[in-house]
């Protein structure tokens, strides 16, 4: 294990970074553990060591109990200095819920939140299409592939301006869109109205991924599904590739 | 010196608090009621007398959290002697 992150391709370690109210903290643990096999270190909000890791996770939750905004609090916590150190380097950093939330904030992905369009915070299992293979979560996965995963939030109606929008178009930033389960864009398929169907996207370089859809929870057989893990386990391909393992 | 800081949605973000609140009205048979949007008020006592110093660091505020610049505009009004609380103008 201690060629861990000096180029050999060893025991991957995960940090799930624990802030006030998060939730799924656990949840995206045990995916680390059981799809990747990861040593998981849990980082407090008010920590900066993140213990030189392979990928850093934000999991959802209701961290600082949204107030403000989602995620606007979470984003002045003395962890989320140590994080954007590590993206800025390229470190992987996946965002579920709340965690994608928190990274809009932090100006580490583009676009803000707003309140879902019906209003409703909304529980429910949705379709997801891959839209780009250009992340370590989804470089294993086949474009146009249709994952089913559940999501549980009231602001996940994800919106930016247009200009950014056309410029994120252009830059193949879109990771995941809200599709039927045919696949196909249209009425039914959007649960919160955000703006082009969006519900992941990753920052220019790839590294950063945010999605509302939580992916750990729908990581093992005995949750019920297994499309989440595909997202673990691109990862672990990705990272295997990159060791040259 | 009391510093009120209003955050509203830019124009052109859909509001869907507002939207909702606005068919409410309606429904409630405000039926002149053509749009509503929903916004924040913030209150912030500052420890200065000096109005361009309370305005000043304001701004901060209000661009470092306050406001989502992506989604939101503020605007800032200082409480003066004899202006009634909470008042905007």
């Amino acid at each position: 294990m201690n060629d861990v992150g000096t180029g050999g391709a060893g025991t991957p370690r995960v940090a799930v970074v624990v802030f006030p109210g998060s939730n799924c903290d656990e949840d995206a643990a045990l995916a680390s553990r059981n799809v990747l096999g990861a040593d998981v270190k849990m980082v407090r909000h008010d920590e900066r060591a993140l213990g030189d890791p392979d990928l850093v996770i934000l999991p959802g939750g209701f961290s600082y109990g949204d107030y403000l905004r989602s995620g606007a609090m979470a984003r002045f916590s003395p962890v989320m200095e140590s994080v954007a150190a590590f993206a800025g380097q390229g470190g992987a950093v996946l965002g579920i819920c709340n965690g994608f939330q928190i990274l809009c904030e932090a100006g580490l992905l583009p676009g803000a939140m707003l309140r879902n369009e019906g209003l409703r915070f909304v529980c429910k299992d949705v379709f997801l299409r891959v839209e780009s293979k250009r992340t370590p979560f989804t470089l294993a996965i086949n474009k146009g592939d249709v994952l089913r995963m559940p999501i549980a939030h009231g602001d996940g109606n994800w919106t930016a301006e247009r200009r950014a929008y056309e410029e994120m178009l252009a830059r193949d930033q879109v990771v995941f869109r809200y599709v039927r389960a045919d696949g196909s864009r249209g009425h039914g398929a959007n649960p919160n109205g955000s703006l082009d169907d969006v519900a992941g996207i990753c920052n220019v370089k790839g590294n950063i991924v945010g999605l509302m859809p939580h992916p750990e929870r729908a990581a093992e057989d005995l949750l019920g599904n297994t499309d989440g893990a595909r997202l673990f386990k691109s990862f672990a391909t990705t990272r295997m590739a990159m060791h040259g393992a | 010196m009391t510093v009120l800081v209003r955050v509203m949605l830019k124009a052109g973000v859909l509001d869907p608090q507002g939207k909702a609140i606005a068919e409410a009205l309606r429904r409630l048979g405000y039926a002149a009621v053509s749009d509503v949007r929903a916004g924040k008020l913030f209150c912030i006592e500052v420890d200065t007398a000096d109005p361009k110093a309370a305005r000043e660091v304001a701004s901060q505020m209000a661009e470092k959290l306050l406001a989502n610049p992506v989604i939101e505009d503020y605007e800032l009004h200082l409480e003066e002697a004899g202006t009634p609380p909470g008042s905007l103008r």
